[in-house]
């Protein structure tokens, strides 16, 4: 059982309280965007054994989107942050190599 | 031939059932979801002028002189006024000015129900992943959750008992699910 940390309404929600988003940061490129550009939008994603971002609605409860970053292999949540922003922020990337010494994820490290 | 309807009709005629707790159908009750910026002069102002109750915080509920103001999210709001919602709305509008903000009456898109009695905390906590031990869940604190498979919004009043907002559409379902759940004999003495 998962349990993350709604960041806007302040609630340790439990999995079945939320709704996945999938992989977060995916990239849509455009307008005038290359085939291969917008084929990696759609279809290209991370899939790591280990630390992983995704997207996460609290779906029954305030309603929200926000981001998560967890381990897909010990189920460990690093943290949550807020849905506005285009990479992750330096206190969980921080949280993470605390961790995680020498983890990446995409460009981001 | 089916009559026509001439006055509002509650979700489940005012339903009653007494087990570990008593669950009751409140009846018709105004409700007005207003979104906007919270921290906004305008939606303070409108507050007031519906409730007479200040801006709740974070997962607050806030009891007025006619009406109380619950936090829905961030940047929601559901006012509960005890009289005309009709009237209510139109202050609430004038109260909002020009602001970027919205109020709707969802009056009839809801069904509230009250959960009391001494196994109250005990019914619900069967029910939603959340936590309601007396010193995490009290008076004044509202929580929007997931009961068995609808969502709803549940807060306390000052008496300990509880209120349950659900949809319409599902009043039934979560009201059955409740007697259910406060079946006799079917206590757990976790609270």
């Amino acid at each position: 059982m998962l349990i993350l940390h709604c960041p806007y309404c302040g609630v340790d929600a439990e999995e079945t309280e939320l709704s996945p988003g999938g992989e977060a940061h995916v990239k849509r490129f455009g307008p005038g965007a290359s085939d291969e550009e917008f084929r990696d939008y759609l279809f290209a994603r991370e899939n790591p054994k280990g630390v992983h971002f995704e997207r996460w609605r609290h779906a029954n409860g305030c309603g929200k989107w926000f981001h998560a970053a967890r381990c897909t292999m010990t189920l460990e949540v690093f943290g949550t942050y807020s849905a506005q922003t285009t990479e992750p922020p330096k206190e969980i990337r921080d949280a993470i190599t605390a961790k995680r010494p020498g983890w990446t994820w995409r460009e981001v490290e | 031939m089916s009559e026509p309807i001439t006055a509002p009709i509650t979700a489940l005629g005012g339903a009653r059932h007494d087990g570990l707790a008593r669950i009751e159908e409140v009846g018709l009750h105004g409700m007005i979801t207003l979104r906007g910026d919270l921290a906004s002069k305008a939606v303070k102002a409108a507050v007031m002028a519906a409730t007479g109750a200040k801006l709740p915080g974070q997962r607050g509920v806030v009891r007025g002189k006619s009406g109380t103001a619950i936090w829905m999210s961030p940047d929601e709001l559901l006012l509960c006024p005890y009289a005309e919602v009709d009237a209510t709305l139109g202050k609430v509008t004038a109260a909002l000015g020009t602001a970027h903000a919205l109020a709707v009456d969802v009056s009839d898109a809801r069904a509230m129900l009250t959960v009391s009695g001494p196994a109250a905390r005990e019914v619900l906590a069967k029910l939603c992943p959340v936590d309601f031990a007396p010193g995490a869940f009290g008076p004044g604190m509202v929580r929007r959750t997931r009961m068995a498979q609808v969502p709803a919004a549940i807060w306390m009043e000052q008496d300990e008992s509880f209120r349950v907002i659900c949809f319409r559409s599902v009043a039934r379902y979560v009201f059955d699910l409740l007697g259910v759940a406060a079946q006799p004999g079917s206590g757990v003495g976790v609270y």
